[in-house]
């Protein structure tokens, strides 16, 4: 049931020949209240799908920004059951606007598999992003995902043989995320040129869309990589207006949103401009 | 869960598990690197070619095999059992650390990669990695918290000496778990030429099983050793665990021996009836960190906690996976040691015996009381003493000044 919504949401955008774009956000960063706020205005900013980072102690795969992310939302006491709160009020607001969770494997370990899908599922969470559960370790958390309805959405990299590919996608569903650089995230550059083939190989092996991230901070970086996969998504260049608007004691959330704005009309006007160049 | 005799050698299954713990939980981009770790080194260990050039470093370079020492004051002192000491600390560089850094860097080599990364707590892995990345002329990076940086201030020098960068985490508390966070990061970073030479028995598969193996020489000497001297295997062969490779080293070639109580060391920092202490069995549950499961100290979130211990190589959360299934299965023992009865070890260990033992080592050392107490009086006990205590001579200045 909840799957549909993600399927839903990338149909219409290939009807209308427009890529994603998708804002990653952590929960609870700097609090809830602001969370939910900034939530709430990212489908107005232009938002096609939200990835809702839950924050961990050791996020072995986050650069910087998104380290600090983690370590503001989890000094503010963010739980897995605060992070599915805000994740339920603003699904009550909002039925139409995919949200998929990304966080690590030890927290959901710990609130139980079942447990994790169901509350996921009860709170209008449509799929998950286990960074460090890779296929050989995910088969007791896909079980659990589909009993409940939600995709369990995997990351393909640079380093993804051919080999190793076939059981990267088996059990993926909604879309495949394509990490553009070997790193963690927000350090390298994404390159449209060497992101191009890596989405038609992911593409052909899948059926699903590709969603590309981890290398892209600006709206033209978010244009170029939108020309040539499904989705762009932008995480650490957000996660930084935060910590900037706090420094410089601004708003936050006015300040996250007109960021994601700008990075949203670029992902939109992509392909369009492409036609008429 | 019931293990038959001779089981022990089993471990870990093809899916890098010893029963419920270990396994592969890294991020994708590094599954293959680390997968192909896992072929290269199931074939090194078939490669008698490789045995022997291993065999050769470690009898010319890091002087092995280290003599199994009769301690004949500390055995007078705490009037029972016979106590012997395994004196790792006279190898090379001063710790059993360089037995597994010389197997991993041939095998790096074998694998073409040409720049190494490792992380440090205490310095000592730091100075072993350093040493055979001088050796063999590989271009090295360590990262160690910048607390550690500061308390192990001896062993910075040593690995600058050598010519290795040391890099100072800051994220976290600035310890060896964030020091592996950091190591993690460079090495999802470069790929494809970096080869993650990690120093504890934990880690994403191959790497608890690999570098027990690296270590084992430490009880097959033992074993061998005490059979020569006594005509008899030891009661209890005890030594301290952080990651839990010099207790494992040891411990392994010992498992299938029935009579053979083994026992591990935690550090409990300032005492299990707080939450300063270091000890993921004794105060841990099971979890996933660093690629593999196993006990953790964490909240009940599932979030890791920061370990406290003043011995730097003991101050990680977790412990290597081997350790927790022989934990469950009841074939290996736990205990704990505060920072007072190490430092209190530490003393006793200098004055009795003229080894000033590292204070990581210095946390089996203090168990001896209670362990002789359950030995046999013409029983035997073997203590690993794991490296030496030079490098910690400023700190355990400085803590007795603090605490006149």
């Amino acid at each position: 049931m909840t799957a549909t919504r993600i399927e839903a949401r990338f149909a219409t955008l290939k009807a209308e020949n427009r890529a994603a774009f998708i804002a990653y956000v952590m929960a609870g960063d700097p609090d809830a209240a602001t969370s939910l706020d900034i939530l709430r205005g990212l489908p107005a900013a232009g938002a096609d799908l939200i990835e809702l980072g839950m924050p961990f102690s050791d996020p072995m795969a986050e650069g910087p920004p998104i380290q600090r992310a983690a370590q503001r939302s989890l000094l503010a006491k963010t739980t897995l059951n605060s992070t599915l709160g805000i994740a339920k009020q603003f699904r009550d607001g909002d039925q139409t606007t995919p949200i998929i969770l990304m966080g690590y494997y030890n927290p959901v370990l710990h609130h139980g598999l079942e447990a994790f899908a169901a509350d996921a599922a009860d709170a209008g969470i449509d799929g998950v992003i286990i960074v460090d559960c890779p296929p050989e370790e995910a088969g007791p958390l896909a079980d659990a995902l589909d009993a409940a309805g939600l995709a369990l959405i995997r990351l393909a990299t640079p380093t993804t043989d051919d080999k190793r590919l076939p059981a990267v996608v088996a059990r993926t569903r909604g879309f495949i995320y394509y990490v553009s650089v070997a790193g963690v995230t927000g350090v390298k550059e994404a390159v449209a040129a060497d992101v191009a083939p890596a989405v038609a190989r992911l593409k052909a092996a899948s059926g699903l869309p590709v969603a590309v991230g981890f290398g892209i901070r600006t709206p033209q970086r978010a244009a170029e990589i939108a020309r040539v996969a499904d989705a762009a998504v932008v995480g650490s260049a957000l996660v930084d207006e935060i910590a900037a608007a706090l420094e410089g004691n601004e708003n936050v959330t006015n300040r996250v949103l007109s960021s994601a704005a700008a990075l949203a009309k670029a992902v939109h006007a992509a392909r369009v401009e492409n036609l008429e160049a | 869960m019931t293990i038959k005799p001779n089981a022990y050698s089993a471990y870990p299954d093809t899916h890098g598990r010893f029963g419920d713990y270990g396994g592969l939980f890294v991020a994708e981009t590094l599954m293959p690197p680390v997968l192909a770790l896992g072929d290269a080194y199931e074939a090194v260990k078939a490669d008698p070619t490789f045995q022997a050039e291993l065999d050769g470093y470690l009898t010319h370079y890091v002087g092995r095999p280290s003599p199994l020492y009769f301690a004949e004051r500390l055995t007078q002192h705490f009037g029972g059992a016979k106590i012997y000491l395994k004196r790792e600390e006279l190898n090379h560089t001063g710790s059993h650390k360089i037995n597994n850094c010389m197997g991993q860097i041939l095998l790096a080599m074998r694998m073409g990669k040409t720049r190494i990364i490792a992380e440090t707590g205490a310095g000592q892995h730091g100075v072993a990695t350093a040493t055979v990345c001088a050796r063999f002329g590989l271009p090295c990076v360590v990262y160690m918290g910048a607390v550690d940086v500061e308390r192990q201030r001896p062993n910075v020098f040593r690995m600058n000496l050598l010519g290795a960068e040391v890099r100072p985490v800051t994220s976290g508390a600035a310890t060896l778990k964030d020091a592996m966070n950091e190591a993690m990061r460079d090495w999802v970073t470069n790929v494809a030429d970096t080869y993650y030479l990690i120093g504890t028995a934990a880690g994403p598969h191959p790497y608890p099983a690999m570098v027990r193996d690296f270590q084992s020489v430490i009880g097959r000497e033992a074993r061998e050793q005490i059979l020569d001297m006594e005509g008899r295997l030891p009661d209890a062969v005890v030594a301290c665990v952080g990651g839990g490779s010099n207790a494992i080293g040891i411990f392994h070639p010992f498992l299938n021996d029935e009579g053979v109580r083994v026992i591990g060391v935690e550090a409990a920092g300032d005492g299990m009836d707080t939450d300063r202490h270091a000890a993921a069995i004794n105060g841990g549950r099971p979890g996933v960190l660093h690629g593999n499961k196993t006990y953790l100290i964490q909240d009940v979130e599932g979030q890791i906690l920061e370990a406290h211990s003043i011995s730097a190589g003991l101050d990680y959360p977790g412990i290597g996976p081997e350790h927790s299934f022989l934990h469950d299965a009841g074939r290996a023992e736990y205990m704990t040691c505060t920072d007072a009865e190490a430092l209190a070890a530490f003393k006793l260990t200098a004055e009795l015996e003229g080894i000033i033992p590292a204070l990581e080592s210095a946390h089996a050392l203090a168990r001896m009381a209670d362990i002789v107490a359950q030995v046999p009086k013409d029983g035997i006990i073997m203590v690993n003493l794991s490296g030496r205590g030079d490098k910690d001579v400023n700190q355990v200045a400085a803590f007795q000044e603090r605490s006149i």
